[in-house]
Formats: structure tokens, C-alpha cells, sequence
């Protein structure tokens, strides 16, 4: 099933029971944390993602099916995520998958693509918003949080990186450092680990024997951001990509995570 | 249960929910996802004594939805844009017939110039064409909305069109409750055609009627989508208690209670609206929102209600009738008709042009000190327009106006002549 779920049930339908240990679960009662006690994240130091690494109180919904909620997440106003590629370099499965895992985490998410008249090599362009409350709004990213750039040559042709917010994400799939690619003023103004290049087309060679570098960013975005986690992201691999293909990419995306890991501070 | 699944992918799930023996459809973007999920749910043998007929056209699919549904069986297909139009003598002779098929349209502009993007031009069309017409909010509403139109459409005798919109609702993976068969089955009872071809007992549908009665039928479609707004709440009621959810019904109002200006809508744009407006409550303008579900039957009575003692209105369409304006917006001006006020009607979102809350915001800023132009397009480069109606001043051979303005922004480089 495409995008189907293994029942009510907290048990995971996949063998990766490991990372699936490394949630804890909160008690029942804090599920009735009101929400709206929480304030938000936004206006707490550190802006919109304090809320991702923040402390406790937990704030956990139930109703996804997965239950892989992170207990030590607070309230999220919004998370917005942008990915560039080009046409059959899955920009839009990547969003997809990636609001599975903020789904399989207990979040609200919405992914949708540009809708232009995609195909195979040209511009394309898709989005993902991850929010504690319903998602309502229907305009594209404008003013990302967090930029995914899948082909580097797009530097080039589309101007990836208008609305950036300050101090927003960008993970750009290159084995050339920002400086190289002529971004060393913009590694500049978004502070402190905020720019990265991974290699992850080589990474998908690596490991899936194609070079399909899609999911292999999201393992790298989710170490970077800590908008999701791994194991929440390989649920939702495994689910889109059964069999040898959700385990290759599994393995890819894993290599990817760990990879951003030893390169910026880890979130907690 | 609760899913992350894509708006297509949910609404097939919701129609297969609702046991239909025929499904007959053409596919066409933005609608086709939906029907190649429901043909993979048939081929793997989940919808057992269900017919997927792989048609040659949109008029050989609501043909074949007729035929089917006359000979007592539930009847499914969707479209969308040129393949509505392609349709409509057999969409006409549907409802004329008093036939209860559902048809999901994914909303998408109509050409030429050709345009695969979302508007609600196609659906517009039907507006007179004797169909129940149910306009859906979110994926939740639109997977929701068909349970409900096969009750209504069966209760009825009528056909119900389900307008989803194109990419922005059928192409987004969000969270659905996908209503799933049992409690379908506790919602829908069985269908029992009020007409039916069979054999054994022979009648004929589709008869010649001439000056003599052709009033008094046409008055009783009349009168059974006047019923209908009697049942949609209903059923909107009665879906609510076993699926324990509001969706559908007549119009959704929020914040309209002490509202002085009230932003009028249908379909997906109603989320972005309401976050704008969220946004101004917060600054303290009084200002609400409401939604229009049933386009057809028009509920002019709960719209007037909903409006209330408000001072304005702002249709904001996806469509509008050359020539005139505002389609939505003069119908709310027939619903104000006894005590009129200011309004306004706002063109937006026409072939994909992205709806952004900004430009509301802008746009809203005006209306609300009335100084806003009585029809408005959102968003239109006025530069670009100008640019066009100087060249038809300047050449009389101007040459076709979409391909100049195309050029202008670059988008196809200039002949090379």
C-alpha cells in the first residue's frame, strides 16, 4: 500500500524495532498538556525550531498511527520546507516522505508540488509544511525555514534561495563546499552551520546503486534540522519503497544522517 | 483511519468505501490519480461485482454512467476542464433523467489558451446543468463529501458533482480520515433506484416530451434541488453522528458572528483566507469568513443569515463570466437582495496563479476602507496587459495576444525571423 498504515496499533510493522526503542513513549497523562499553555516557539530565543530541541513539557498527539513521537518536542507553530531538482530526481516523493515521518511523529503536515508541467530535467520545484496545528494555508513556501537543493547546477538557472528566512537551513547535494560553488557570502549571513554540501549522490551510488539522491538529503535534512527523525523517516521510506529498494535507501539516508551528524552540533 | 495519503489517493479510497458497481472514466489531469487508484483497487479484486470500464472519451464515460445507472447500478466518474466540456450533452441528459451518478471534478481552468491548472472555469460551466454541485475545503471534506453525495444523490434521484481542487487538493499528501466501508455501509443504505431498466419489468426512459409538459418537468428539477437543500444538512447531520465529524452541509461560516466585512469563497482557497483573517482578528478588524459548500442547490437563505449585519462582502472567485463579472457574487447579491450592502468581487487564482496571503492582505486592506474596485483580479500585471493592448493599437496583424505576452516574459524567446 502507498501510503498505508500498519493499524492502531504501537507496534511497528517493520523490522527496525531498534531505532523504534529509542522513543519513549510519555505517560497518558501527558497528552493533556493544553497546547495553548505552551506559547510559542517563535517568540522564544532561537525563533521557530527552539521549539523542535526545546525542553519539556511534552506535547504529544495520538492519532498517528505510528506513534513515534519525540517526547521532548514542544509546540511547533511552523516548519517550512522547500526542495529544488529537476524533473525524475523524486523532488516530490522527498516531500511526500517527508511529511509521512512528521506524520508517523505526531505532527500535522501538508506536501504538495509546484504543479508546473514537470518533466523529465526541468526545474522542479516542491513543498512540505510540518505544524502542531491543522495546516490550512495553500500558497507555496515562499519564506523557507529550510532548503533542500537536489542538483546543484539549479544555482545556475533558479534562484533556489528567495524568501530564505534568516538564519534558515539550506542542504545543497554537492561534493564541492560552499565556497566552491560561489556561497561563501551567503554561508556567511545565515550564521553557523546553516549552509551544508553532502555528498549524497555518491551516497546513493554507494548504497543504492543508482544515483538517486532524494531520500539520501532527507536522512542528511533531518539530521541537520531535527525537524524529524531517523527512524520516524525510514518508517515512511519502508512504507513508499518496500522490500530492497526501502532498505537500500534506508541504508543511504542513514549514511547521509550520519554524515551531517559529524559535520554540525547534533540536536538533542 | 487516520492517514498521510494524497488528496486523489484518499478520495479513491472513499469512493471504493462506498461499494460502486460501476466506475467508467477517461482519464485527464488533475483528475487522474483518482481514477487510477480506484482501477488498482478493482484489479486487486477489492471491489468485488464492480465494473471498471476503461472508456474512449468523457463523452463515452458519462454515457456509460447513464446506461449503468438506469440498469440500477452505482455509478461513479470523475473528470476535470476539457473533459467536462467534453461531456456535457451526456452531463445534461443525467440530470434530466433524474440519474443519482456521482462525477468527482478536479478543478483545472478551461483553454484555450490551454492551462492544466487549477481554477474552478470547468465546473462553473455545470452550474446550469441540473447537477447537485458540493464544493470541498480540504482532502478530509472532499474524501467526506463523496460518502455523502451518493446518500444524496440516490435519496434524490439526482446527479452530484463532487469539485475538488485540481493539484492544490487532489496532488497534496496531508492528513485524512479516510472513511472506510463498514461505517460507509452504517451511513449509505443499499441503492434503490427510483427508475430502473429491467427486464422483467419493461419501461422506457428518456422519452420525447414536447410543449406540453417540458415546463412541469424541468419545474420539478427545480424543486428536487430546492429539497435538496433541505437534505444536505441533513445528511451532513447524519454523517457527522456515525463518522463523528462536521463535513459538508450548506456553507461553513467562521467568525462571522460580529463580522463587518465578510471574505466569501469556495474550495481550497477558504484555508489561506482563513489564516489571513486570523491574522487581522488579531490586529481587530472584525472580519470573517464564509464558505460556500453547495454551489448547487444555491442556500440563499443560510448565506443571507450567515452575513447577517455585516457592512461588506468580498467573493473572492476561481471563475467569472466574461462579460459581466463575478458568478458567486451576484448570486450572494440575489441572497442580500432585501437589504443590500457594499461588495465586492475579487478574480483569484485563475490557471494556477498562486493565491498568497500577502496579496489578500493587500487586497483586504482596501475593502475594508471600501476603496477597493468594485471587480478585481488579484495580482494582474497591469504592465503586461498594457504592453498587448499597445501592440493591438500600434498593428492591426498584432498577432495572437497569448504568445506576445508570453514572449514578453521571457517565457518562450522570440521568433527567429
Amino acid at each position: 500500500m502507498r501510503t498505508g498504515t500498519s493499524g492502531p496499533s504501537c507496534e511497528p510493522a517493520h523490522p527496525i524495532n531498534r531505532a523504534w526503542a529509542l522513543f519513549t513513549l510519555p505517560s497518558p497523562s501527558a497528552h493533556l498538556e493544553d497546547i495553548t499553555s505552551l506559547g510559542r516557539p517563535e517568540n522564544r530565543p532561537g525563533g521557530a525550531l527552539a521549539g523542535v530541541a526545546g525542553p519539556p513539557p511534552a506535547q504529544v498527539r495520538t492519532i498517528g498511527p505510528l506513534h513515534l513521537r519525540d517526547p521532548r518536542h514542544t509546540l511547533l507553530i511552523m516548519f517550512e520546507v522547500r526542495i529544488h531538482g529537476r524533473g525524475g530526481q523524486g523532488v516530490v516523493t522527498a516531500a511526500e516522505l517527508l511529511s509521512v515521518a512528521a506524520f508517523a511523529e505526531g505532527r500535522h503536515a501538508q506536501a504538495f508540488p509546484s504543479f508546473g508541467s514537470e518533466r523529465t530535467g526541468a526545474p522542479v520545484v516542491a513543498f512540505c509544511r510540518i505544524a502542531d496545528k491543522e495546516i490550512r494555508v495553500r500558497e507555496p513556501v515562499v519564506a523557507p525555514d529550510a532548503l533542500v537543493v537536489q542538483d546543484a547546477t539549479l544555482l545556475h538557472q533558479v534562484d533556489v534561495f528567495a524568501g530564505l528566512k534568516p538564519g534558515g537551513y539550506v542542504l545543497i547535494n554537492s561534493t564541492s563546499t560552499p565556497g566552491q560553488l560561489g556561497l561563501g557570502d551567503l554561508e556567511e549571513s545565515l550564521g553557523v552551520g546553516r549552509l551544508l554540501t553532502i555528498p549524497a549522490t555518491d551516497l546513493a551510488r554507494e548504497h543504492i546503486g543508482r544515483p538517486v539522491a532524494n531520500l539520501v538529503l532527507l536522512g542528511g535534512l533531518a539530521a541537520f534540522t531535527g525537524i524529524v527523525h531517523l527512524p520516524a523517516l525510514l518508517v515512511a521510506m519502508q512504507h513508499h519503497f518496500p522490500g530492497t529498494l526501502g532498505t537500500k535507501n534506508s541504508a543511504a539516508a542513514t549514511a547521509a544522517y550520519e554524515l551531517v551528524q559529524s559535520l554540525v552540533p547534533s540536536h538533542p | 483511519m487516520r492517514t498521510q495519503i494524497e488528496g486523489s489517493l484518499a478520495v479513491a479510497q472513499a469512493v471504493a468505501a462506498c461499494r460502486p458497481q460501476v466506475i467508467c472514466a477517461y482519464p485527464i489531469s488533475p483528475q487522474t490519480h483518482i481514477v487510477e487508484g480506484l482501477s488498482a483497487i478493482v484489479k486487486r479484486g477489492e471491489l468485488p461485482g464492480c465494473e471498471y470500464v476503461n472508456v474512449e472519451s468523457e463523452f463515452a464515460a458519462m454515457s456509460v454512467a447513464i446506461g449503468s445507472s438506469a440498469a440500477g447500478a452505482r455509478t461513479y466518474t470523475a473528470t476535470a476542464s476539457q473533459g467536462l466540456l467534453f461531456m456535457v450533452e451526456a452531463v445534461y441528459n443525467a440530470s434530466g433523467l433524474g440519474l443519482p451518478i456521482v462525477m468527482t471534478v478536479a478543478n483545472r481552468a478551461i483553454g484555450a489558451p490551454i492551462n492544466i491548472w487549477n481554477d474552478h472555469t470547468d465546473a462553473m460551466s455545470q452550474r446550469d446543468s441540473g447537477w447537485i454541485q458540493l464544493y470541498a475545503e480540504t482532502n478530509q471534506e472532499a474524501a467526506d463529501l463523496h460518502v455523502q453525495a451518493f446518500r444524496i444523490a440516490e435519496e434524490l434521484s439526482l446527479p452530484v458533482m463532487v469539485c475538488m481542487d485540481g493539484f492544490i487538493l487532489t496532488h497534496a499528501v496531508e492528513e485524512v480520515d479516510v472513511p472506510e466501508a463498514d461505517d460507509v455501509a452504517r451511513f449509505l443504505p443499499p441503492f434503490a433506484p427510483r427508475q430502473v431498466l429491467d427486464p422483467a419489468d419493461p419501461v422506457s426512459i428518456g422519452a420525447m416530451v414536447g410543449p406540453e409538459a417540458f415546463t412541469e418537468v424541468r419545474y420539478l428539477a427545480h424543486d428536487r434541488q430546492m429539497q435538496a437543500l433541505e437534505l444536505i444538512p441533513q445528511v451532513a447531520a447524519d454523517f457527522a453522528e456515525v463518522f463523528g465529524r462536521d463535513s459538508g452541509g450548506l456553507v461553513h461560516p467562521y467568525l462571522t458572528e460580529d463580522a463587518e466585512t465578510i471574505v466569501i469563497a469556495l474550495g481550497s482557497v477558504l484555508g489561506t483566507i482563513k489564516d489571513v483573517v486570523d491574522e487581522r482578528r488579531e490586529k481587530g478588524e472584525k472580519i470573517g469568513v464564509l464558505g460556500i459548500t453547495s454551489f448547487r442547490p444555491f442556500p440563499l437563505r443560510a448565506i443571507e443569515a450567515a452575513i447577517g449585519d455585516a457592512k461588506r462582502f468580498v467573493c473572492l472567485e476561481k471563475a467569472f463570466s466574461v462579460g459581466i463579472g463575478g458568478i458567486v457574487a451576484s448570486h450572494v447579491r440575489m441572497a442580500m437582495s432585501t437589504h443590500p450592502i457594499k461588495n465586492y468581487t475579487v478574480v483569484a487564482g485563475l490557471g494556477g496563479r498562486v493565491i498568497l496571503k500577502t496579496s489578500l492582505h493587500e487586497m483586504l486592506d482596501k475593502a475594508v476602507t471600501d476603496s477597493l474596485e468594485a471587480l478585481t483580479f488579484l495580482d494582474l500585471d497591469t504592465d503586461l496587459v498594457e504592453r498587448e493592448l499597445a501592440r493591438t493599437r500600434a498593428d492591426r496583424r498584432s498577432g495572437p495576444a497569448a504568445e506576445n505576452m508570453l514572449r514578453d516574459l521571457g517565457t518562450v524567446r522570440a521568433a527567429s525571423v
